[in-house]
């Protein structure tokens, strides 16, 4: 029995693995073929090329598409992500600091804006001069939607950096004090730009997704030169009663997300090889 | 005369594990000592405990006469003149050679570029890798990342070197190029402490060799003394197992 050479032995029904794997995937493209052949049947074609996809209306957008709406999407998603970038460090620093009050304010903020929905953030900026009179945010609706996505990605992004902090080798920071650096001087010279490094490809898709979220600058009540993609088709679409000034602000964002979020998986693999 | 470094009654514990019982060492300057025994006996921590990157829980640590383990002593200050080089060699691995050895002559002893460049690359000369100068350390060999480390640590002018296992994670063809440069420094009458496995360097370039077993020093003379005619039984057995590793 043991000399016995494994051969294919006959499964249950007496179907080879191979046959039966060979019968689930006719199956499986049976199923296919019948849900498209039903989706073209019963859809309404006529109707949704005139509600999504009319010309007309997808070139009436243009130029305000790319001249206002795809850029204030890109000066809100740039703003916040100078801003989240800059805090994030400095919370991840705290939060990895010697002294406790540093680190426990760092978590307390990071888990309040980790754990609060987006949108509730924006509603407070809108509400905030109620709350503190004669307040104003800097920078007018501009400064408020960079507040707002500035204040969530900093909770993201210092995770980010924290885990790319940790992950530069303790020998690193030995090296650079035994060379006689003080604790933040190799911290800047030798840790962080390694640390930044790192977390560049996760830094990458932080970005995308604050990209995604600048769309709640919808909720600060923008209007005209001030609106973003979303706003932007929204408004459209109500004008021209018809849906396919969306379906077209959709298209613009995913002309910006997919490069960088194939961008972000190159530079992880790139990252890979070199270290 | 002042000692280059002296040890007083050095203890360090690492929670319950005490890892060394009370060490008396001293080494003068023009010195080479190296510190041998096998893994775990403490070596490495009484190395790291000489520069202070690891704080002894109790003893005195003395640099040219000057107690490190007093408070108020700026140890940046005394690193400064205390040259490391570690077993996996930790250059900058963001840093080319070149700015690896300029970085530290910047930005500590706040010396010029130009000047900190001239320096940088005698010292990457002198250890035979002026050719690497523009090279990151992920594209050096092993003995190539270690002789860089040296002339980064050269470049500040120390006193003293400590050595942590220098060769110990090359492969064995690299190890000499390594030991070369070693060598050299010992005949410029460099002050060194290294901790190694390399018997024949210990007997050829040290003035004294150190058997370290259990966190105590067992015993301290010339080579040909402890490597040569071992007076306790620990040593014996421990050079037996190194010099003769199939038995």
């Amino acid at each position: 029995m043991a000399d016995q050479p494994k051969t294919a032995e006959p499964a249950r029904g007496g179907l080879s693995p191979r046959k039966r794997q060979q019968i689930s995937r006719g199956i499986q493209y049976v199923v296919l073929v019948v849900a498209l052949v039903a989706v073209a049947l019963f859809a309404d074609w006529g109707s949704l090329a005139q509600n999504f996809a009319k010309l007309d209306v997808a070139r009436e957008s243009l130029p305000e598409l790319f001249t206002v709406a795809l850029r204030n999407t890109i000066i809100y998603a740039v703003g916040g992500f100078v801003f989240s970038f800059v805090l994030g460090l400095l919370l991840a620093l705290m939060r990895l600091s010697q002294v406790g009050p540093y680190r426990w304010i760092a978590i307390i903020y990071i888990e309040i804006f980790r754990g609060l929905p987006a949108l509730l953030i924006f509603l407070m900026i809108v509400f905030m001069p109620l709350a503190l009179s004669g307040f104003e945010v800097p920078g007018g609706t501009y400064g408020q939607g960079i507040l707002g996505l500035g204040l969530i990605g900093a909770a993201y992004q210092a995770e980010v950096f924290r885990a790319g902090l940790q992950a530069v080798p303790k020998g690193q920071t030995e090296a650079a004090r035994s060379l006689g650096m003080s604790a933040t001087r190799a911290q800047i010279t030798v840790v962080i730009p390694q640390a930044i490094r790192m977390v560049i490809p996760p830094t990458t898709n932080q970005f995308v997704a604050l990209l995604k979220d600048s769309s709640l600058v919808f909720f600060l009540g923008v209007s005209g030169q001030y609106v973003e993609l979303a706003k932007f088709g929204n408004d459209q679409a109500s004008q021209h009663a018809n849906a396919t000034p969306i379906l077209v602000a959709g298209i613009t964002y995913l002309i910006v997300t997919i490069p960088l979020g194939y961008l972000a998986s190159r530079l992880e693999g790139r990252k890979g090889r070199t270290r | 005369m002042t000692h280059a470094i002296e040890l007083q009654d050095l203890h360090k514990r690492f929670g319950q594990n005490e890892v060394l019982k009370g060490i008396d060492l001293t080494v003068d300057p023009g010195q080479v000592v190296c510190v041998i025994g096998p893994s775990g006996s403490g070596k490495s921590t009484l190395l790291r405990c000489v520069n202070l990157l690891e704080q002894p829980t109790k003893g005195k640590v003395y640099v040219q006469g000057v107690e490190l383990t007093d408070r108020d002593v700026d140890i940046d200050a005394v690193r400064r003149h205390i040259g490391m080089v570690f077993q996996q060699f930790n250059l900058f691995p963001h840093m080319t050679a070149l700015q690896n050895v300029m970085i530290a002559q910047q930005r500590v002893l706040k010396r010029s570029k130009t000047d900190a460049e001239v320096i940088a690359r005698e010292n990457l000369d002198k250890v035979g890798v002026s050719d690497k100068c523009d090279s990151l350390p992920g594209q050096l060999s092993g003995g190539q990342q270690q002789r860089v480390a040296i002339a980064r640590a050269l470049a500040m002018n120390p006193d003293l070197m400590l050595f942590d296992e220098p060769t110990s994670a090359l492969d064995p063809e690299l190890v000499g190029d390594v030991l070369t440069v070693m060598r050299k420094l010992a005949e410029e009458g460099m002050t060194m402490l290294v901790v190694t496995h390399e018997m024949g360097f210990a007997r050829q370039v040290a003035d004294r060799v150190v058997f370290m077993d259990g966190g105590v020093v067992v015993e301290d003379g010339v080579p040909a003394q402890v490597i040569g005619d071992p007076q306790h039984e620990r040593t014996r057995t421990f050079l037996h197992r190194v010099l003769h590793p199939e038995e």
